[in-house]
C-alpha cells in the first residue's frame, strides 16, 4: 500500500491539493473493466470502414480522379469490415441471445439504442453503392460466367443488362446521390461511437464534446492508412504496378486528416491540464501513471510524432517512387497501430480510473476468453476472409 | 382424610382423551386459515399493507447518517444474504475514511466492509485527525444517467422513486455501469445481466424496511416516504440539519442523502 501511495503521490506532485484525494482507493465494483478488448475493436473496425469510405467518396463525389485505382477496392474493404462490425459487440454482450432487444428497442434517450438503425442504414447504402458502381462490370461478368456464379451475378444486377448511355448516366447520378448521403451516414456511424463515450459524464476522460471529433478524424486516419497499406501489399504480392499518383493523393489526404486527429487528441489533453476542472487529477494521474507508456510513448511519440516527421519528409523532399511507396506503407502501418493504441487508451484507459477519484485499477487481457486475445485475432481475421471472397465476385482494381 | 387415587383405568382413559383432544385441536390449528398476520413481521413502513398500493402516493427517500455508522458491516451481510450477491460484487458497501493531520485522506473498503472494521489500519504512519465510515448504496437518482443510457429500456424509474432493472430485458452491455457516477452497478456473473441495490423494493411493497436498514444497530440507515409526515426521513429532510448528496456536480439529483458527510467523501 505504501509503495502504491508513493507512486501515486509522485505522479500527483504537481496537482496541489488534489493529490490528497489519491490514495489508491478503488470502489469495490470498479476493479472489473467491463468494456474490454471487443469494445476497443468495435470503434477500430467502424473507423476503418469510415476511412475507406472517405477514399471512395473523394473519387465518386468529389471527382478526385487520381484515386480511381483504389476507389472500388475501398468500397469492398469498407463492406468487409462493416459486415463484422456487430461481431465484437455480440461477443461483448452479457446476454448475446438478446441482441435483437438492442437492435429493435426504440429508446430515444440512449445514444446506444441508435445502433441498429445507424448500422442498418450504413450497410444498406454501402451495399447499394457497391452494386451500382460495379454494375457494368457485373453485367459483363454475368455474360462470361457459368453455373452458380452466373446466377449470383444475375441476382446482384437485378437481372438487368442495360448498359446504354442513359442507363449509365442514371447509374452515375444514383452513385453520387448515395455517396452524398453516405458521407453523413458514415460520419454518424463513427461519430456516434465517439458520442457514446463522450456522453458518459461519470468518466472524466471520456466526457468531452471533442470525443466524437477525435474518433471521426482518427477513423479517417486508420481507414486511409489501411487502404494505402492494402493497396501496396496486394499489388506487390500480385506483381502489378502501383499507381504513384494515387499513393501521393492518399498520403496527402492522410496527412491532412492525421494533423487534425493528432491536434484534437492533444487539445483534449491540454484542455484537461489547463482547465484543472474537477477530477482532472485523475486524468493526469492516468496519463502520467498507469498509461504513461501506452499513451505518451506509444501513442504520442512513436505513433504520432514519428509518422508526422515521416509524412513531413514525404511532403517536402522529392524521392524515388519506390522509396515513397516504402515510406507510405511504413507510415500507414504505424498509423494503423497508433489508432488501435488510441482506442485502447480511450476505452480501457478510461475505465482504469475508479469513480472514487482516488485510485486506478488494472486490466490484464486474457488469451482464452470470448473477449480475449485469441477472439480478437479471429474477429480481425474474418474481414480479410470476407474480402478474399468478395474479391472473387467483385474485381478489386480498375485495371482488372 | 386421605384422597383415594383414581384407578389405573381412569388415568389411562383421561390420558387418551387428552391426546385425542390435542390431536384434533392441533389438526384444526393447522387446517384452519390462521390469517396472514399471525407469524408476519409487523408492518415497518406505515400505510402500505391492507390496501391497494398507490405507486403515485409514495416518495421514498434514504438517509445515511455518517455520524452514527460504526462500520460493523451488518448491513452488508444482510444485503448479501437477501440477494445472494456473488463474491466480489457489492450492492452496498461501507468505506472507511481516515484523515491525517497532513490532510491526506486514506480510504479503504476490504471485502466491501462485509467483515466489519474490527481492527484499525496499521499502515498509516502519520497522526490521525479524524476517521469515519461511509455506507454506499444506490443513489436512486431522479435524473438517472443509467436510465438515460440503457439502450433497451431495461433500467427504469418507478413513480415511487426507485431505479430498477428488468433482468429479463437487460442485454448486459454494461453501458449503465459506465454511466453510473457512484459505481453501484455490476454484471452478475451468474445471470450475466446488470444488478444493483434496489432499496429492497420487494420488501418495501410489503411494508418492510430495506434489509440493511432493518439490521443497522445504530440507526445510521434511515428509510421512509416523504409523503408520510410522521416518518423519520420526513422530519430530517424538512428539518434544519445539513444534508448533502454525493457528486452533486453530476446533476443526478439523488434521493439518497447523507447526514454528516465530510467534504472528502466522494
Amino acid at each position: 500500500m505504501n509503495t502504491l501511495l508513493a507512486s501515486t503521490s509522485m505522479v500527483s506532485d504537481s496537482m496541489g491539493p488534489a493529490n490528497m484525494l489519491l490514495s489508491n482507493f478503488v470502489f469495490p465494483n470498479d476493479f472489473h473493466v467491463h468494456w474490454s478488448m471487443m469494445i476497443v475493436l468495435y470503434p477500430y473496425i467502424t473507423g476503418l470502414v469510415d476511412g475507406a469510405f472517405i477514399i471512395a467518396a473523394l473519387y465518386y463525389l468529389f471527382d478526385v480522379k487520381s484515386l480511381r485505382p483504389v476507389a472500388r477496392f475501398s468500397l469492398l474493404f469498407a463492406l468487409a469490415f462493416l459486415a463484422i462490425a456487430t461481431l465484437p459487440l455480440l461477443l461483448h454482450l452479457g446476454r448475446p441471445e438478446r441482441n435483437l432487444n438492442m437492435l429493435l428497442t426504440p429508446s430515444p434517450s440512449s445514444a446506444m439504442a441508435g445502433f441498429g438503425y445507424i448500422y442498418a442504414v450504413s450497410m444498406g447504402v454501402l451495399v447499394f453503392i457497391i452494386l451500382f458502381v460495379y454494375r457494368p462490370v457485373l453485367v459483363e461478368l454475368r455474360s462470361t460466367s457459368k453455373g452458380w456464379l452466373q446466377v449470383l451475378y444475375r441476382a446482384i444486377t437485378f437481372d438487368s443488362i442495360d448498359l446504354s448511355d442513359d442507363a449509365l448516366k442514371l447509374d452515375a447520378k444514383i452513385i453520387r446521390f448515395l455517396v452524398a448521403i453516405g458521407i453523413p451516414i458514415a460520419a454518424i456511424l463513427h461519430g456516434y461511437v465517439g458520442f457514446i463515450f463522450g456522453g458518459v459524464k461519470a468518466n472524466p476522460t471520456w466526457s468531452t464534446p471533442l470525443m466524437p471529433v477525435i474518433f471521426l478524424f482518427s477513423a479517417c486516419v486508420s481507414g486511409i492508412s489501411a487502404i494505402i497499406l492494402a493497396y501496396i501489399i496486394i499489388r506487390k504480392f500480385k506483381a502489378r504496378p502501383i499507381d504513384n499518383g494515387c499513393i501521393i493523393t492518399m498520403i496527402k489526404t492522410l496527412t491532412g486528416f492525421f494533423i487534425l486527429a493528432f491536434s484534437f487528441e492533444m487539445l483534449e489533453v491540454f484542455s484537461h491540464s489547463y482547465l484543472k476542472s474537477g477530477y482532472h487529477h485523475m486524468v493526469e494521474g492516468l496519463l502520467n501513471g498507469v498509461l504513461a507508456n501506452s499513451f505518451w510513448f506509444w501513442q504520442v511519440k512513436m505513433g504520432s510524432v514519428l509518422p508526422l516527421l515521416i509524412l513531413g519528409v514525404m511532403g517536402i523532399f522529392k524521392m524515388r517512387s519506390y522509396v515513397y511507396n516504402f515510406l507510405a506503407a511504413g507510415v500507414s502501418a504505424i498509423l494503423l497501430i497508433q489508432v488501435l493504441i488510441m482506442r485502447w487508451n480511450v476505452v480501457i484507459g478510461g475505465q482504469l480510473m475508479s469513480k472514487s477519484a482516488r485510485g486506478y485499477t488494472e486490466f490484464h487481457p486474457l488469451w482464452f476468453d470470448k473477449e480475449g486475445i485469441i477472439a480478437v485475432i479471429i474477429v480481425m481475421a474474418i474481414p480479410f476472409a470476407i474480402l478474399f471472397v468478395l474479391g472473387k465476385i467483385f474485381p478489386f482494381w480498375a485495371d482488372e | 382424610m386421605k384422597i383415594k387415587d383414581p384407578s389405573p383405568d381412569m388415568k389411562k382413559r383421561s390420558f387418551l382423551k387428552n391426546v385425542l383432544n390435542g390431536t384434533i385441536a392441533g389438526s384444526l390449528y393447522l387446517v384452519y386459515p390462521m390469517g396472514a398476520g399471525s407469524f408476519e413481521t409487523p408492518e415497518q413502513i406505515p400505510g402500505i399493507r391492507d390496501k391497494a398500493y398507490d405507486i403515485h402516493a409514495q416518495e421514498f427517500t434514504f438517509i445515511v447518517d455518517i455520524t452514527r455508522c460504526i462500520g460493523c458491516g451488518s448491513c452488508c451481510v444482510a444485503d448479501k444474504r437477501e440477494y445472494n450477491v456473488p463474491d466480489g460484487n457489492y450492492r452496498t458497501w461501507v468505506e472507511r475514511y481516515v484523515k491525517g493531520f497532513s490532510d491526506q485522506i486514506y480510504v479503504d473498503c476490504p471485502n466491501g466492509g462485509l467483515d466489519g472494521y474490527q481492527t484499525p489500519r496499521s499502515d498509516i504512519k502519520e497522526e490521525i485527525r479524524d476517521t469515519f465510515f461511509v455506507p454506499k448504496l444506490c443513489n436512486m437518482c431522479k435524473e438517472a444517467p443509467c436510465v438515460q443510457v440503457c439502450p433497451v429500456g431495461a433500467t427504469f424509474i418507478t413513480p415511487d422513486g426507485f431505479v430498477l432493472v428488468d433482468e429479463k430485458r437487460c442485454v448486459g452491455c454494461a453501458y449503465c455501469i459506465q454511466a453510473c457516477p457512484y459505481s453501484v452497478r455490476f454484471i452478475n456473473p451468474v445471470t450475466r445481466v446488470v444488478e444493483k441495490c434496489t432499496w429492497c423494493y420487494h420488501r418495501v411493497r410489503k411494508g418492510l424496511l430495506p434489509a440493511c436498514v432493518e439490521v443497522c444497530p445504530t440507526g445510521a440507515r434511515k428509510f421512509g416516504s416523504l409523503k408520510d409526515e410522521t416518518s423519520e426521513v420526513y422530519k430530517i429532510l424538512k428539518g434544519p440539519g445539513v444534508l448533502t448528496v454525493l457528486r452533486k456536480e453530476m446533476g443526478t439529483w439523488p434521493a439518497l442523502y447523507y447526514k454528516g458527510a465530510r467534504m472528502e467523501v466522494v
